[in-house]
C-alpha cells in the first residue's frame, strides 16, 4: 500500500496540475469527490461517537443518582413545566426536519431553498434556546438553582437535598445541551453564508450533511432528556 | 458524478465511490417528521398514566425508537456505506459497556447478597 501511495505522489509531483481539472472544493489528498464525501461523513461519525459517550457518562450518573434519590427525582421532575418541555421538543424536531431538508436541497443544488431551510433551522434552534432561558429564569426565581441560591424547601431536609441533586443534573445536562445548540447556531450562520454564495451542489454537499449529523445528534440528546427530566 | 479529467486513480488503495448522492424523496422526510411528532405525543400521553416502575421503561423505549428513526433517516445511515454502520454500531456498543459496568455495580448494591 505504501508503495502505491509513493508512486502516486511521485506522479503527482511530476505533472503540475491546474485546479481547473477538478472540483474547486476537492482536497488534494482525495481521489475524487465521492471519496472525500465518505471520509468527511465517517470522520464526523467518529466525532458523534465520542459525543455519545460524553453525554452517555452524564446519563449513567443520572440513573445512579436516580436510584439513590428516587423520591426526590419524582418531586424534582414535578417542578418542570412539561407543557413547555413538550412544545420545545416539537420546535427542536421541527428544526431537525428543516435541517434534513437543507441537506436535500444542497444535494439538488437548490441554492435558495437550502439557504432558507438553514435560516429556518437557525430560527427554530434560537426559539428553543430562548425558551430554555425562560425556564432557567423561572427556576432561579423559584430558588431552584443549586448551591447557596437554593432556597426551595420540601417536606423533609433529605428530600430538599435530593431535589437539589436533581436540579444539579437538570442544569448540567440541559446546560451542556444548550451549549451544543449555541455552537450549532454559530456553525449554521457560517453555512448560511456559504450556501447563499452557491458553494454547494450534488458533487459537494458534505459540509451541510455533516452540519446535519451534528444537529440531529443534539436533537437525539434532547429526545432522551425530555422524558427523563420532565415526565418521570 | 461526471468523470474527472485526467489524474485517474491508478492504484489499489482506492476502488472508487464516485456514485451520485442518494437523494431520498422529499415526502420521506415529512413522514419521518410526523412519526416523531406522533411518538412525542405518545410519550407525553403514556407518562400521564400510572404504570408504576414501568413508566420509565416505556418512556425510554419510545425515546430509543425516536433516536433510531432520526439516525436511520435524518442522518442517512440507512443509505450509508458499511464502514459508517460499523462506527455507528460500535459507538452504541461502547455506550452499552459504560452503562452495563456502571449499573451492575451501583444499581445492585442495595441487593445486599454478599
Amino acid at each position: 500500500m505504501s508503495d502505491a501511495t509513493l508512486s502516486h505522489s511521485a506522479e503527482h509531483a511530476a505533472e503540475p496540475h491546474g485546479h481547473e481539472q477538478h472540483h474547486p472544493f476537492l482536497q488534494h489528498h482525495f481521489e475524487d469527490m465521492g471519496q472525500q464525501h465518505e471520509a468527511s461523513t465517517l470522520g464526523m461519525w467518529f466525532f458523534v461517537a465520542q459525543e455519545i459517550l460524553f453525554f452517555g457518562g452524564l446519563f449513567a450518573a443520572y440513573f445512579v443518582y436516580r436510584e439513590m434519590y428516587h423520591e426526590a427525582w419524582k418531586a424534582g421532575s414535578h417542578h418542570q413545566n412539561w407543557q413547555i418541555g413538550a412544545a420545545n421538543t416539537i420546535v427542536l424536531i421541527g428544526s431537525s426536519l428543516t435541517m434534513a431538508l437543507a441537506v436535500w436541497g444542497a444535494q439538488g443544488a437548490k441554492r435558495k431553498f437550502t439557504t432558507l431551510m438553514l435560516v429556518l433551522t437557525l430560527i427554530l434552534g434560537s426559539i428553543f434556546v430562548g425558551v430554555k432561558g425562560y425556564e432557567y429564569a423561572e427556576h432561579i426565581h423559584e430558588g431552584l438553582f443549586p448551591g447557596s441560591h437554593f432556597t426551595y424547601t420540601e417536606a423533609t431536609p433529605a428530600l430538599t437535598r435530593g431535589v437539589q441533586m436533581f436540579m444539579t443534573f437538570y442544569f448540567t445536562m440541559t446546560g451542556l445541551h444548550a451549549l451544543h445548540m449555541v455552537i450549532g447556531a454559530g456553525l449554521l450562520l457560517y453555512f448560511i453564508r456559504r450556501s447563499w454564495r452557491g458553494d454547494f451542489g450534488p458533487e459537494y454537499y458534505s459540509p451541510i450533511e455533516i452540519m446535519g449529523l451534528y444537529w440531529h445528534f443534539v436533537d437525539i440528546v434532547w429526545i432522551f432528556l425530555f422524558p427523563l427530566l420532565y415526565l418521570v | 458524478m461526471p468523470q474527472q479529467q485526467g489524474h485517474q486513480p491508478d492504484h489499489e488503495t482506492y476502488t472508487g465511490h464516485a456514485a451520485p448522492p442518494h437523494q431520498a424523496p422529499l415526502t420521506a422526510y415529512f413522514v419521518v417528521f410526523f412519526a416523531l411528532m406522533a411518538l412525542t405525543v405518545l410519550t407525553v400521553w403514556v407518562s400521564r398514566i400510572d404504570l408504576g416502575a414501568m413508566n420509565t421503561g416505556v418512556a425510554l423505549a419510545i425515546a430509543v425508537v425516536k433516536a433510531l428513526v432520526v439516525i436511520l433517516w435524518f442522518m442517512h445511515v440507512i443509505h450509508s456505506p458499511r464502514l459508517t454502520w460499523i462506527v455507528v454500531i460500535c459507538s452504541f456498543l461502547w455506550l452499552a459497556v459504560l452503562f452495563v459496568l456502571t449499573f451492575s455495580d451501583y444499581l445492585t448494591r442495595h441487593w445486599n447478597i454478599y
